[in-house]
């Protein structure tokens, strides 16, 4: 087969610049413990990211992420191992990265549903919760084996997630909005006034264990103490990559494709007879399944779950966490994650208005800047071709 | 069960049904003219009432002590300030997004309504706990038969009905009502016709926003006491009474709101397990009712919205 004329692919480098330069920054921003230098820290973090756009650095960057994104994914996976190897016997640095990496696979879940299928769900922090709860109840009181648990949780978010579905289908926009929010409320009231789950206070949930690998042991390699969070970062990670592996290949299915063009225009969609009802169902059941995956590793990396950790609020944040990234784009939901996440932990006095500061940045992208820090892309079906 | 209670249960769904009543009006009005619904809504309500809260506490610093002259004081200061807030939200908020998607309006609502829960939750003194609301109607009853009537309640629900009856007149029969109907009915005619287009729609959101503040300040009233998140709660139920009801018909709103009233009272009263149940029982009504009916008891005309 002759060979079709390519034009040439973008150089991978400055992707790789990219990679480096970030994962030098995080760590150095995850090190720094004053106040002062936090704030020193993000300002320059900020003031670069200005200076390289007013300089045209980022565009290189962008190609080169968008042409050779699985070399560079595996930079990107190579770099959180440096930065989790950095911090091995930090507990608290490390709790906060799992607890980022998670996040971020809960966001990939909602972004399914709310960036391709364009079926609104803001209660995306309660299905987190069931996924939790479901581990707590789980690890309490049965013998089954955690990965399995895992999978249980996801299976319960889903299938809990299912009972909206009747409202959720036969409505559109706001209503679909409010029947979201109205579970959102729910599941918390209820949660808060069910004895058996542990009511306001909560319950304990167990910590992990594979094959009798107790994942909250201290171990060691060679002499070195490695904090137990090392444990879940390794399963977080995995669980990261899969998602985002999924949500990467779905987007450029042809799955993605209907999800598209139900979003855009549903009657324009249902007149080339894609069936609106079943993608629909698909997105929102495989979304919510993802969402609770993560709840479920994130309730055994926490130890703890209870009601005020799952409210509307939170579910507002990972939306938050969407929009700011930009809706659609799994590279945009990480990059958002990390700084959503890892902001309010390191500026402490931010820590207590941190609703309040991401509701007044999300009314400002959306006021300037819609489609988010990262834009979705257009798919690019053929490398070095135009898209 | 004896008429006392029975007639005890059917007043507090009343004082509920009102409720839920200015919001929803609240919703249906700004459906009317923008075809938008604010999310906001219920935590404007919520600001109402912190609102006269703090001019309550306000006025008795200074050494005013006449309940009635607080209590118009409380209701003039927090519907002149939502008033106001409500045309901010217009102007800054809600109509420069006209051509942006209709998710955007969404969103950025909801995250409003977030900034106002969470300023009051934050900013207003030791706003995370609830705050104790004065009673500033009479407090006393009126024994007929076995039936206690409060006089507070009463004067509620008089005045409730003196305002949503008023509103009617206002939309029925002025000038202004008229302009407000024919924005709602048709936009771009109503431009060709001479009607400022913007300035109908701030006034709607300044009616409406000021009918949260009543309702917020009865909601004080009536339970003496208010938190920085009951706005949320009365914002679901509200837009969910304003849908059953059918949205953009005020008579839709006025029966959902009472009709959803009526459904939590006797849920609350027919249903075995306990009271702290009561607001997962709103919800699971609101979560059916869509279920069943998104487009409303009263049809829309056109439901391509839903």
């Amino acid at each position: 087969m002759p060979e079709v004329k390519q034009e040439p692919q973008a150089p991978l480098l400055p992707g790789v610049v990219a990679v480096a330069l970030s994962t030098a920054y995080l760590i150095a921003l995850l090190a720094v413990e004053k106040q002062p230098l936090v704030i020193g820290l993000l300002a320059f973090g900020i003031v670069a990211v200005l200076v390289a756009h007013y300089m045209d650095w980022l565009d290189p960057v962008g190609r080169s992420f968008a042409e050779r994104e699985g070399v560079l994914s595996a930079y990107a996976v190579l770099a959180a191992c440096v930065v989790a190897a950095f911090f091995h016997d930090n507990h608290f640095v490390l709790l906060l990265f799992v607890t980022v990496l998670l996040y971020a696979v809960a966001t990939l879940g909602l972004n399914i549903e709310f960036g391709y299928a364009g079926v609104l769900n803001f209660a995306g922090a309660s299905f987190f919760g069931i996924g939790a709860y479901t581990s707590a109840v789980l690890n309490t009181y049965t013998a089954v084996p955690h990965l399995l648990v895992l999978l249980i949780g996801g299976t319960l978010a889903a299938l809990i997630g299912s009972l909206l579905l009747l409202p959720v289908l036969r409505t559109r926009g706001h209503y679909a909005a409010l029947v979201t929010i109205a579970f959102a409320l729910l599941l918390k009231t209820f949660l808060e006034v069910n004895d058996v789950l542990g009511g306001p206070q909560g319950m304990q949930v167990k910590g992990m264990s594979i094959l009798g690998w107790s994942f909250n042991d201290n171990f060691e390699i060679g002499k070195i103490e490695m904090s137990f969070y090392l444990n879940y970062f390794v399963i977080s990670m995995l669980l990261l990559c899969g998602t985002f592996v999924l949500v990467r290949r779905l987007e450029r299915s042809w799955i993605g494709l209907d999800l598209d063009a139900i979003r855009l225009d549903e009657t324009a969609a249902s007149c080339f007879g894609l069936d609106i009802a079943r993608w629909k169902i698909t997105a929102f059941v495989l979304g919510n399944f993802v969402i609770g995956l993560a709840g479920a590793l994130f309730g055994m990396v926490g130890g703890f779950v209870a009601p005020n950790n799952y409210t509307f609020a939170d579910s507002l944040i990972m939306v938050s966490i969407l929009l700011l990234g930009g809706i659609g784009n799994p590279w945009g939901v990480v990059v958002a994650t990390f700084i959503v996440v890892v902001l309010p932990e390191k500026l402490q006095t931010i820590q207590e208005y941190r609703f309040l500061l991401y509701a007044l940045i999300v009314i400002v992208v959306l006021l300037f800047r819609p489609e988010g820090l990262l834009p979705r892309p257009v798919r690019r079906y053929f490398p070095g071709g135009r898209a | 069960m004896d008429v006392g209670l029975l007639s005890q249960y059917i007043m507090n769904g009343l004082m509920l049904g009102m409720m839920y009543t200015l919001v929803a009006v609240g919703f249906t009005l700004f459906f009317g003219v923008l075809d938008i619904i604010k999310f906001s809504h219920g935590d404007v309500l919520t600001v109402g009432a912190f609102t006269g809260l703090a001019t309550y506490i306000g006025l008795r610093s200074v050494g005013v002590s006449s309940t009635p002259l607080l209590l118009l004081a409380v209701l003039v200061v927090a519907i002149l300030a939502m008033a106001a807030l409500g045309m901010l939200i217009a102007r800054y908020l809600v109509l420069p997004l006209r051509s942006a998607p209709a998710l955007n309006t969404l969103l950025i609502t909801l995250m409003l309504g977030t900034v106002l829960r969470e300023m009051v939750r934050l900013f207003y003194p030791q706003g995370a706990n609830p705050k104790p609301f004065p009673a500033l109607l009479p407090t006393d009853s009126i024994n007929l038969g076995q039936f206690n009537l409060r006089l507070d309640n009463a004067i509620m629900l008089a005045a409730g009905v003196t305002i949503i009856v008023g509103l009617r007149l206002l939309l029925n029969r002025t000038k202004l009502g008229l302009a407000i109907r024919a924005v709602a009915q048709d936009e771009e005619t109503a431009r060709t016709m001479g009607i400022n287009f913007t300035a109908i729609v701030l006034i709607t959101f300044a009616i409406g926003s000021a009918l949260a503040a009543i309702g917020g300040v009865m909601n004080g009233l009536y339970y003496n006491e208010i938190n920085f998140g009951m706005g949320l709660l009365l914002g679901v139920i509200g837009f969910s009474a304003a849908i059953i009801g059918g949205l953009g018909s005020i008579y839709g709103a006025i029966l959902g709101g009472f009709l959803f009233a009526a459904l939590q009272t006797i849920g609350a009263v027919a249903l075995p397990f306990a009271s702290a149940y009561k607001d997962v029982f709103a919800f699971t009504v609101v979560i059916a009712l869509m279920a069943w009916r998104p487009t409303g008891l009263i049809q829309e005309k056109i439901s391509e919205r839903v």
